[in-house]
């Protein structure tokens, strides 16, 4: 992205609320063909992949209930997970928060004597911001996932889940690495820029003997640990290295390792538009000589555990981090990921970031959305965004009710008025006929409203409104009957 | 049969020609139709908006006053969606059994407006005639909350004279979204401006579809941008015969 240097840490403690945040974005429209470009690709090779498969609605279905089950018992399980991975030779970690997992991380690799990492693309760990921690005490951290080492070089945060440089194109990476790598005649040919990371990439894989990485799903039966990848650098990342580390939210816990049946098969369809995923990893604790020797897995709450208190809001728990929903999002679709200040973009960030925060940032979020279904309609694990979205928005105004600068606000004055409007019959009547006469006053010759002041400028920035008639229906339905009488 | 007609607070106030077309449809037809001047709001707007506690009283409001309705017909998707969608969560919530039974009584007599022709009267040829060319656009609500599937192109099909043009990109949001389209004013135009491009590019002399909330979005832009298309309510088309066309009841 042009802004991309001058881009701060991807933080919703900081971020500007949406509608602000998304006006860069509107403005550039090569940014905007981007984003267009690459998620109606996705979205078409997702749909046409789901069409095939003539069980997708049990698939779905099952994949819903597998999900639902596991966060209804999710002590339970997490608990057989933690015995499980630590019998098979893992060290399990518990973290409250952001902070409490990048203290034990910053511990093990103390312990490890590691200076460098290399890295498994791990959404989760830049939602605790590990990467700049680890920099600021001395360990030099290396992205092997494609998009990340393009985002790590150019200074540049995520605005995808699955497809983080989702925003860059190819010129703009050529001119990354050419930069970042000190290759003076680097073509833009996919080849040429595959192999430069390749070059890149081998000698740390070859040489940094501790890895970090994240899980898309943790097996509660076994201990086993599964990771899904297109490149496979997560597998180079899982078997040479002496030390691994996996950072993991709580809510990735499936009850059986045949629940990876139906999840694998909705996760890579869902998420990439493939039939499987080109690399599926797992493993299970360590094997003498084999892979890792030390392996650590950090369970992750930051904020989840509350969310499972409300039948509600604990579906945001159920996402598998697919992404069909983001891809299928029409808001996403003009402003990208950036614009929601969040490492979890689009309709699942919209619930998930807000809630995380604990609805103490973020809270323009739940408002990011047109409330069109689009993404209820894909997500595989029938997560009823909507719902969450306008439960999260009861919240926001619940809190923002006790604030006394919300009586100034036009909009909050505009919404209790219409209450009591709406109450009575008369008093809508009432309302009708002097909001015709008010709005006469704006109404030119060609019977439009061009411009409106407050609120209501908002609309005719970019819409003319039509004057309001003359005779509103309920008019007209009693003039009829008068006349039929 | 008798059908109590919900306008809808915007429908009444903005559109009425859409509530007029709804009475001539229906009356001719055979419907007996009525009007209960005691309806204002759904309790849509607040409750998108986060308002819940006022949603709630505007839902408890509206069943009351439909209780003893045969039918009720709502020319709006939205509305229809949000009394079948959220009407349950607010009831769970800040209801109690009695009302919960009461809604639950009327639930299945609520019909959106092109249900009520094709799944209830069982009819598709409305006897209608618009000869125009036409594109339907599709709303979120009407599509993904009450799976309309094609019954609003059925019912055009069977139009004399009318023209149907196909819109690409059918099951895309219009941007409108209620306070949305203020509270992200430049996100929704940003989205219009994408749908409007399909629209227009269908060479229609009419955008239809089955709620004004997005008729008023598209609608508006098309009259900013001087663009020669106009926007119409599908009741009005399904009323419009040769001897009595829309415009005499617009």
């Amino acid at each position: 992205m042009s802004h991309a240097a001058s881009h701060a840490v991807l933080d919703p403690v900081f971020a500007q609320p949406f509608p602000q945040a998304a006006l860069p974005v509107l403005r550039n429209p090569q940014l905007r063909k981007n984003v267009a470009h690459a998620i109606d690709v996705i979205q078409a090779k997702r749909a046409k992949l789901v069409a095939e498969k003539t069980d997708w609605k049990e698939l779905r279905d099952a994949a819903s209930e597998i999900r639902a089950h596991a966060l209804e018992n999710l002590g339970e399980y997490l608990e057989q997970f933690e015995t499980n991975c630590t019998a098979a030779g893992g060290t399990v970690h518990w973290a409250r928060d952001a902070a409490e997992a990048r203290r034990i991380i910053a511990d093990i690799l103390r312990q490890e004597n590691a200076k460098e990492v290399i890295k498994i693309k791990t959404m989760t760990s830049t939602e605790i911001q590990l990467n700049p921690a680890l920099e600021a005490l001395g360990v030099s951290v290396y992205e092997t996932d494609l998009a990340e080492i393009i985002l790590q070089l150019g200074g540049d945060e995520p605005s995808h889940i699955v497809v983080p440089a989702l925003h860059v194109n190819r010129s703009q990476v050529r001119e990354i690495f050419a930069r970042r790598m000190g290759i003076k005649d680097l073509s833009d040919d996919p080849h040429a820029l595959t192999a430069a990371a390749r070059n890149y990439l081998r000698q740390k894989f070859l040489t940094i003997p501790t890895a970090i990485g994240g899980a898309n799903f943790l097996i509660a039966e076994t201990g086993a640990v599964a990771v899904v990848e297109s490149e496979g650098n997560g597998r180079m990342c899982l078997t040479l290295p002496r030390t691994m580390i996996t950072l993991a939210g709580i809510e990735k816990v499936l009850p059986r390792l045949a629940d990876l049946e139906v999840m694998l098969q909705v996760l890579a369809r869902s998420a990439t538009g493939e039939r499987m995923n080109p690399y599926t990893s797992l493993w299970t604790g360590v094997t003498a000589g084999d892979g890792p020797q030390s392996f650590h897995v950090v369970l992750l709450d930051n904020g989840r555990s509350p969310m499972l208190r409300h039948k509600v809001e604990r579906q945001t728990l159920k996402c598998i981090r697919c992404a069909a929903c983001i891809n299928a999002c029409p808001v996403y679709r003009q402003t990208g990921g950036h614009a929601y200040g969040s490492v979890y973009p689009g309709p699942i960030g919209a619930i998930l970031t807000p809630q995380l925060m604990h609805l103490e940032h973020a809270q323009s979020l739940p408002y990011a959305s047109s409330l069109c279904g689009a993404c209820y309609e894909v997500c595989p694990v029938k997560i009823n965004i909507p719902e969450v979205l306008i439960e999260l928005r009861a919240q926001v105004t619940d809190r923002e009710r006790k604030e006394a600068e919300r009586f100034f606000d036009p909009l909050y004055l505009g919404l209790r008025a219409a209450n009591l409007i709406f109450s009575r019959a008369w008093l809508f009547t009432m309302a009708q006929w002097w909001g015709r006469l008010g709005l006469r006053f704006f109404t030119r010759k060609d019977g439009w409203i061009h411009s409106l002041p407050g609120v209501g400028g908002r609309w005719t920035m970019t819409r003319d409104l039509r004057g309001l008639p003359d005779q509103t229906f309920r008019q007209w339905w009693a003039a009829r009957a008068k006349e039929a009488r | 049969m008798r059908a109590s007609l919900f306008i809808t607070c915007y429908n009444d106030t903005l559109y009425p020609e859409t509530g007029r077309a709804v009475v001539r449809l229906l009356e001719r037809l055979g419907v007996e139709v009525e009007f209960n001047p005691g309806q204002t709001c759904c309790g849509q707007m607040h409750a998108n908006t986060g308002f819940r506690g006022e949603a709630f009283s505007q839902a408890k409001r509206t069943i009351r006053l439909y209780r003893d309705a045969e039918t009720v017909v709502i020319p709006s998707s939205s509305c229809v969606a949000m009394i079948r969608d959220q009407y349950p969560g607010l009831i769970d919530e800040l209801g109690n059994a009695a009302l919960r039974r009461e809604f639950e009584a009327l639930l299945p007599r609520i019909y959106e407006l092109s249900e009520f022709l094709i799944d209830r009267l069982g009819v598709e040829d409305v006897g209608a005639y618009f000869p125009h060319r036409v594109t339907y656009h599709a709303s979120c609500h009407g599509l993904r909350a009450l799976h309309l599937g094609n019954r609003p192109e059925r019912l055009l099909a069977r139009v004399r004279g009318l023209e149907q043009a196909p819109l690409p990109n059918l099951d895309r949001c219009c941007g409108f979204g209620g306070t949305f389209s203020v509270k992200n004013a430049e996100v929704s135009s940003a989205m219009m401006a994408v749908k409007l491009q399909d629209v227009l590019a269908t060479g229609a002399e009419y955008c239809t579809a089955l709620d004004n909330s997005c008729l008023m979005h598209l609608g508006g832009a098309m009259h900013r941008q001087f663009a020669g298309m106009k926007t119409i309510h599908m009741a009005q088309i399904l009323a419009s015969t040769e001897s009595v066309p829309a415009e005499a009841f617009a």
